[in-house]
């Protein structure tokens, strides 16, 4: 057996930060040395005199220091990561090659129109699946995430009913909504109405006439919804909104359960937006970057963000001169690079790639769904859509609560499902296995659900002190809320390490 | 080419512990009416080498990649990127992972985040930075909307520079457009291309909530922030400094140093390709005593059951997850890969290199306007000290666009279609990427 390691030794335990490591004077940075004109042309007062505390390091120490920390990160390629809510499947490889190319890596988003010719077209063609795919009439791949999709989406709602000089104060948001939801919808200036879904977990028609007035701007619905059902009633809520001037957003995260089954501009649906980085497989980059592009029926179309891309002749051009459009909600064209990996996607499945992919999706979770049926409590009978959610009050009995069973499933090597969301579950545990999971994989995850539901009986001490073979254990959550340190600092003389 | 593994045998054996006959039986909650239209009406799937020559097609139409010389800014640089950040941020461990919400099996995306914050703060010198948001223009509407949630309630005018990028100021005011109450109103240039900071004394009073201005702003022109601060400061409003150009911070004196309250701007300079702009990040920092302000995500220092120091996310109350409807933001991602390209750029170069680099982009661009001046007549429009950006005048700027494209250069970007009194001006970018005979070569086409 080899000696254990000396326990300040770096590794998997610890990783020093890049401010503890390195030394003065050190740099990876090389360029041929170029006679400086800082000191002429910058008035002395406008120069900084340092930069105290930055990394001093050599190139293959910064390339290791990461790499360490990379160790101790879970991503799917290391790991099943049955995430609910978030989607996450694999990413293929050709799209990152894609991305990468000279051509759209390199382009500038100011280059004259003529020049930038190939990355325009690419704009348009997706621009052009994704209304297919959404069942709607035109798309603006402008903003930078779902979040920013869906305030986009609820300006665009605003202007038009401002220009209609129908002015509205109010958002409908069902209780198994997005948090982004009503968070979007107050960022847009409205008040947040909040309807309860039936028995079944989804929202029916009477409920939604019930909210509905003359001050409502829009219904925001999730669909399928957060407990990873269909709502079934959406064409006749749908109908409630429209018959008082009010209109229907649908928040498409969850459009990977989707394509090919049911079409949201088919379910009366005005305003849509769709998380690339969720149905349309491009990475989610530990937090991003993202893509929240926006979809909206034909009415709607002059009021999404400048610019637009247009073809004329043949050629692509940008059209920024639109008078009703809400204007710009980032700079340039959006993350370029991500839409080049979603439309790579899009090209490799094809229509019936894509309706597959669902299909898949919806197998994959419903035999999850199955397999611990007994186990763990689920939230609703019926069958779902790609995700499904459980509780736990099966093992609450022991003292052994959700928390307790997605740390353990560490221990297991599988990243934890979504928990304690939707809120509307009490103890929820939200599974979504995505389509590009084996069954052999779905087994395995179902036996070490399997084997900690038996624990929980057994050695509920065992669950309720996991993770034991992570890199560190719980932490202490409280503390770093009470008492922020949100960055590092120079020790202080005498001791007393970073201190907050 | 499909990536769902299952064969023939797998679905059967699935769908009969399932207990159904077909797959289309698990969708019998959708009604039938939107079952019936849902096919979508899109070519069949590629195989891998197909996808690539589409994309490689579509990419080789670009300029860029075909032996251009470009002199752009305007908010996207062109600089060198090590080799070793894509190694590090293609690592799939990083990229194929989802928001930290687990911390232990997270720690590498969330101490990767404790740095970058602490580096963010260094490079503005500021007390406390945010794990990024989604761009420059986004980060700078953030601020002035945490400028509202951190000033008294009766401050209603926004003061923003005309100098500072016309595509932020668009930003700002749409997301403005829907908040009842704030007005936005510009505040004008002086000769010298920076915030006229007379006009700006006399625009401000007890009814501003603050001033955002760029730094360096658009037409390259470092400000000095200290007379702006300072008139905010008497009228009590918040001056918001915004930086397109985040290496210049490696020279000029941070905003922090001039007691900048919100220091914001865009990243995409520390490691990221330009990618037709974006994506990048937006970079976030402020006062120590408006942390629980701060708009997106927060990583902070803690410690394990075992007392181990450990990273998580933290403050989050202050965002969607909890009191949804009073939340400060929507703001769901942080842009976390390109954050880490940044943090992993910014320790490569490292003290001394970030400064030999932003002397090389500051050095390159004033021997490039000497040249264009004394070679081409293209005089400086503006006096004001500059960094690695400039705008010249042109008497038809059309031409020479023109005349440079016949040699595959583009010049810059002309100003007429955001600034009409500026429609014989060019915004000249000179970073280490431009080579000293590109230079010449430039001078002699833009002389002819």
């Amino acid at each position: 057996m080899p000696p254990s390691p000396p326990p300040e030794a770096p590794g998997r335990d610890r990783q020093p930060l890049i401010f503890e490591t390195g030394s003065p004077g050190r740099s990876a940075f090389s360029w041929p040395e170029e006679p400086s004109l800082a000191a002429e042309v910058l008035p002395a007062g406008l120069v900084r005199a340092d930069i105290p505390g930055f990394p001093e390091m050599g190139e293959l120490e910064v390339l290791r220091h990461f790499t360490r920390l990379s160790q101790r990160n879970f991503g799917i390629e290391t790991n099943f990561y049955p995430l609910g809510s978030c989607t996450m499947k694999y990413n293929p490889k050709v799209n990152e090659a894609a991305a990468r190319l000279p051509g759209f890596a390199l382009a500038h988003p100011l280059a004259p129109a003529a020049l930038v010719q190939g990355a325009m077209e690419l704009l348009y063609e997706l621009e052009r699946a994704l209304a297919e795919i959404g069942g709607m009439d035109a798309v603006s791949l402008q903003p930078s995430a779902g979040a920013q999709g869906e305030l986009t989406g609820l300006m665009v709602i605003r202007a038009y009913l401002k220009e209609r000089g129908d002015p509205r104060r109010k958002v409908i948001v069902p209780d198994t909504a997005h948090g982004t939801n009503p968070a979007s919808s107050t960022l847009c200036g409205y008040e947040v109405v909040q309807i309860p879904s039936n028995e079944e977990g989804v929202i029916d028609a009477p409920a939604v006439e019930k909210a509905m007035s003359e001050d409502v701007a829009a219904l925001m619905v999730t669909n399928p919804n957060t407990l990873g059902l269909f709502e079934k009633h959406i064409e006749a809520a749908a109908a409630a909104v429209h018959a008082r001037g009010g209109l229907v957003y649908l928040d498409g995260a969850n459009l990977n359960a989707l394509m090919g089954i049911a079409k949201p501009g088919d379910m009366g649906v005005d305003v849509l937006h769709m998380n690339l980085h969720k149905t349309f497989a491009t990475p989610h980059g530990g937090g991003g970057p993202g893509a929240g592009p926006v979809a909206v029926k034909r009415f709607l179309a002059d009021y999404l963000p400048v610019p637009r891309v247009e073809k004329q002749d043949g050629m692509f051009r940008w059209v920024e001169d639109c008078p009703k459009s809400i204007g710009r909600v980032r700079s340039f064209f959006g993350n370029f690079g991500v839409l080049v990996r979603a439309y790579a996607y899009i090209l490799a499945l094809g229509a019936d790639g894509l309706e597959e992919a669902s299909r898949m999706a919806l197998l994959n979770a419903n035999y999850v769904r199955k397999k611990l049926e007994g186990h763990y409590s689920l939230a609703y009978e019926q069958p779902c859509m790609h995700e499904c959610v459980f509780t736990d009050r099966l093992q609450h009995r022991h003292g052994v609560t959700t928390l307790d069973i997605a740390k353990r499933l560490l221990d297991y090597g599988f990243h934890p499902p979504t928990i304690y969301f939707p809120l509307v579950v009490s103890g929820a545990l939200m599974i979504e296995p995505t389509e590009t999971e084996t069954p052999e994989t779905l087994d395995a995850f179902v036996a070490a659900m399997i084997a900690i539901a038996e624990e929980a009986k057994n050695t509920p001490e065992v669950v309720k002190n996991a993770p034991h073979t992570t890199p560190v254990r719980r932490l202490d959550e409280a503390r770093a809320a009470r008492r922020p340190i949100l960055r590092w600092e120079p020790p202080r003389q005498g001791g007393g390490e970073n201190a907050g | 080419m499909r990536y769902t593994p299952h064969t023939a045998d797998d679905k059967r054996r699935m769908l009969r512990e399932i207990g159904l006959d077909s797959v289309e039986e698990l969708f019998e909650q959708v009604p039938r009416s939107l079952r019936e239209r849902a096919r979508i009406r899109l070519p069949d799937g590629l195989s891998e080498p197909a996808v690539l020559r589409r994309l490689a097609s579509l990419a080789a139409r670009n300029g860029a990649a075909s032996g251009w010389s470009f002199f752009l800014g305007g908010g996207s640089y062109h600089h060198a990127i090590p080799g070793a950040v894509d190694a590090i941020v293609s690592r799939s461990e990083f990229a194929t992972s989802y928001t930290p919400y687990q911390p232990e099996v997270s720690q590498g995306t969330l101490q990767a985040l404790f740095e970058f914050q602490t580096l963010v703060c260094q490079l503005t010198g500021m007390e406390a930075a945010n794990a990024g948001v989604y761009d420059g223009a986004s980060a700078a509407a953030e601020a002035v909307l945490m400028s509202r949630r951190v000033q008294p309630a009766g401050r209603r005018r926004v003061l923003v520079s005309r100098a500072l990028h016309p595509q932020y100021r668009q930003v700002i005011a749409t997301y403005l457009a829907n908040l009842e109450g704030l007005r936005l109103e510009e505040v004008g240039y002086d000769a010298s291309g920076v915030t006229d900071v007379a006009q700006l004394a006399d625009r401000l009073g007890d009814d501003a909530l603050c001033a955002v201005v760029g730094y360096p702003n658009f037409f390259g022109a470092v400000e000095n922030l200290e007379p702006l601060r300072a008139a905010c400061e008497r009228a009590g409003a918040q001056l918001i400094s915004v930086t397109t150009e985040p290496l210049a911070l490696g020279l000029l004196k941070p905003p922090g140093e001039f007691g900048v309250p919100i220091a914001v701007g865009e990243g995409q300079s520390l490691g990221v390709p330009m990618a037709f702009g974006g994506p990048g990040f937006g970079f976030f920092a402020t006062q120590k005593k408006f942390i629980r302000s701060l708009p997106g995500r927060l990583v902070g220092e803690t410690v394990d059951v075992e007392g181990r120091r450990g990273f998580v996310l933290t403050l989050a109350t202050r965002e969607q997850h909890i009191r949804r409807e009073k939340a400060t933001s929507n703001i769901c991602t942080s842009q976390t890969l390109c954050a880490l390209a940044a943090t992993v750029y910014l320790s490569l170069l490292g003290r001394s290199g970030l400064r030999r680099l932003a002397e090389i982009n500051l050095s390159r661009a004033h021997r490039a306007e000497a040249l264009l001046a004394a070679r081409a007549g293209l005089r400086r429009r503006f006096s004001a000290p500059f960094f690695n950006e400039f705008v010249v005048q042109s008497r038809d700027p059309e031409a020479l666009m023109r005349r440079c494209a016949e040699h595959k250069i583009v010049p810059g970007i002309p100003l007429g279609r955001w600034y009409p009194e500026l429609a014989d001006a060019v915004l000249v970018c000179v970073t280490e990427m431009n080579e000293g005979e590109e230079i010449e070569k430039l001078a002699t086409i833009a002389a002819a």
